[in-house]
């Protein structure tokens, strides 16, 4: 199996979680305050990617739906704020709850596909979420939905308030070391060897006892939650929800994070959420027609570096 | 003559007009060793398919120690301990050679709904995959990625995976299918050791490896038995000669 812990990326993974670590500090000090925004940005799409990559890249199944789950995670918090619920502790787990649902329903049906119709029908899925989102004319339509207090989880006297931005931050940071430090522990689990064995070879897989279906099935609803835990971080963090946030382009972009981090490997798709959104930053400052240039830029890396980045810094070559 | 462990009635498989399995009844006994052999296109191939439920029958039973099984999907197969390999060798091939056994071993210990413990440290996985490579004589390529290893090695790590999954008896189409002289003979060797342990049902094209092995024989043609019988009975018969041994096609 791949190793977790090949030299190089043991220590691009521990300089960009210090990075991570210290933005709030760093980037105020050299009068740059707005890059950590940027860098609150890039870890919840780092949550994100990590659940997909849970089952993209261990699991083998090209989901092109991912964010309905961060859109079905984001408007939960919304809608619930709308009615003026801002406790937390009901607004987050059923949040997570109700993505879970929602995997489990679409997964279910999803993967009795595979190969490309596996991937139309997780969009499919997707982009009715998105145009459920455009026709409720009472939470915004395509306007979007403000939220005016950030979850609120004071309990009895004690107030663990997300309102400061600095806090909330580290609040992310924490999640984003939980999630990958779970997802570490899944994949080289029992559950993880048979998601990635049906990766691997599914029909053997059967051979030697094990009904796939249920198991992929849970990776899928476990990768969902993730998204749906995405979902409600961006909603808090930007106070703000829209149809847009679960359109294909999102679902797109993050399978790009995935694919160009390093799919299978723990740490890639937080490598590939950080170059991604950075180089869009740093690309649409220089020309308004920064596609231009960052669309070849994927292009090259996906067809002459396997394994994304992380390939990348282990010195890996593609193979054609 | 012991009791059937594997008996079919009336087994029948058709893709669009080409009859594979036709009308096939036959019976595998707790510990024999049953050969299948036929000329290309006989359906020895789809026959062991419809045994491990990767094939659904369009007619007929299949019963497995006493329990019809026609009607089950290849994971519960498995789980009954019908294990088989397949002609084109399917592994793992990105999990190390212990990694494809161990997950084997893991198929047949309980539910995969275990989502913390690493299993690279559970000794319950790694010692009998590891007891299970040494007897095919693995054991010191455990760490290899399966895809690297030489054709041969991974014909016996099928047959590891096979084993693995503490089988009843073992489904093993060609397992000696484009190996060399010298490695067919070691797998000839290891399938003799074997045989003490369980009952198989065997497809092969290697002649001399049937006879060496088999306690009897079915001849398919078309997807009809035309000949069962000891391994003396199957040489002698002269419609087995005409439609199969005489001629060239024996590859």
């Amino acid at each position: 199996m791949r190793g977790f812990f090949g030299k190089p990326t043991t220590w691009t993974t521990a300089l960009l979680l210090v990075v991570f670590a210290l933005m709030p500090i760093v980037a105020p000090a050299v009068g740059e305050a707005f890059y950590v925004d940027v860098f609150a940005r890039i870890m919840i799409w780092s949550i994100a990617a990590v659940g997909l990559n849970l089952i993209l890249g261990y699991g083998g199944m090209v989901s092109f739906g991912h964010a309905a789950y961060i859109g079905i995670g984001g408007y939960t918090v919304a809608i619930f704020g709308f009615h003026d619920i801002n406790n937390g502790f009901i607004q987050w787990p059923v949040a997570l709850a109700i993505s879970g649902v929602a995997a489990l329903v679409f997964g279910a049906i999803s993967l009795r596909t595979r190969g490309v119709y596996f991937i139309m029908i997780t969009l499919a899925f997707a982009q009715m979420v998105f145009f459920l989102g455009v026709s409720a004319d009472k939470y915004g339509s395509n306007d979007g939905l403000n939220i005016w207090n950030r979850s609120d989880f004071s309990v009895g006297g004690l107030d663990l308030s997300i309102d400061d931005n600095l806090t909330f931050y580290y609040v992310i940071f924490a999640l984003l070391l939980l999630v990958i430090y779970a997802t570490r522990r899944i994949v080289n689990s029992r559950f993880g060897m048979v998601i990635q064995g049906a990766r691997s070879n599914e029909t053997r897989l059967q051979t030697v006892g094990v009904p796939t279906y249920l198991y992929r099935l849970t990776a899928f609803v476990i990768s969902g939650v993730i998204c749906g835990l995405a979902g409600v971080l961006q909603a808090n963090f930007e106070k703000f929800v829209s149809p847009d946030m679960m359109d294909w382009p999102r679902s797109g972009e993050l399978m790009f994070m995935v694919i160009m981090g390093g799919m299978g490997s723990l740490f890639g798709p937080v490598l590939g959420a950080t170059a991604f959104l950075i180089l869009s930053e740093v690309l649409s400052s220089i020309t308004v027609h920064w596609h231009l240039i960052f669309g070849p830029l994927l292009i090259l890396l996906v067809l002459y570096v396997r394994g994304g980045l992380t390939g990348l810094i282990e010195g890996r070559r593609g193979d054609g | 003559m012991a009791e059937p462990l594997l008996v079919t009635r009336s087994l029948r498989k058709a893709f669009g007009g080409i009859i594979a399995t036709d009308n096939l009844s036959l019976d595998v006994a707790a510990g024999e060793i049953h050969a299948v052999i036929g000329p290309n296109g006989a359906g020895k191939t789809t026959l062991v398919n419809l045994l491990s439920g990767q094939l659904r029958a369009d007619a007929g039973d299949v019963e497995f120690d006493g329990a019809a099984i026609t009607g089950l999907r290849p994971a519960a197969r498995a789980n009954l301990g019908l294990a088989r390999s397949f002609q084109i060798t399917s592994i793992f091939p990105d999990f190390s050679v212990h990694d494809n056994v161990a997950l084997a071993v893991q198929a047949r210990s309980g539910h995969s709904f275990r989502f913390w413990r690493p299993t690279r440290d559970d000794q319950s996985l790694r010692g009998p995959a590891g007891d299970v490579l040494a007897r095919v004589g693995l054991e010191a390529r455990g760490d290899i990625l399966a895809g690297n290893l030489a054709h041969g090695e991974k014909r016996q790590l099928e047959i590891a995976m096979a084993l693995a999954t503490r089988p009843k008896m073992l489904l093993l189409d060609e397992p000696m299918a484009g190996m060399g002289v010298e490695e067919s003979q070691r797998m000839v060797e290891l399938l003799g050791e074997l045989k003490a342990d369980y009952t198989m049902l065997l497809i092969e094209h290697d002649m001399d490896a049937v006879f060496a092995l088999a306690d009897r024989i079915t001849v398919l043609v078309y997807g009809r038995d035309i000949a069962t019988g000891a391994p003396a009975d199957i040489r002698a018969d002269a419609q087995v000669r005409e439609a199969y041994l005489g001629t060239a096609e024996v590859d």
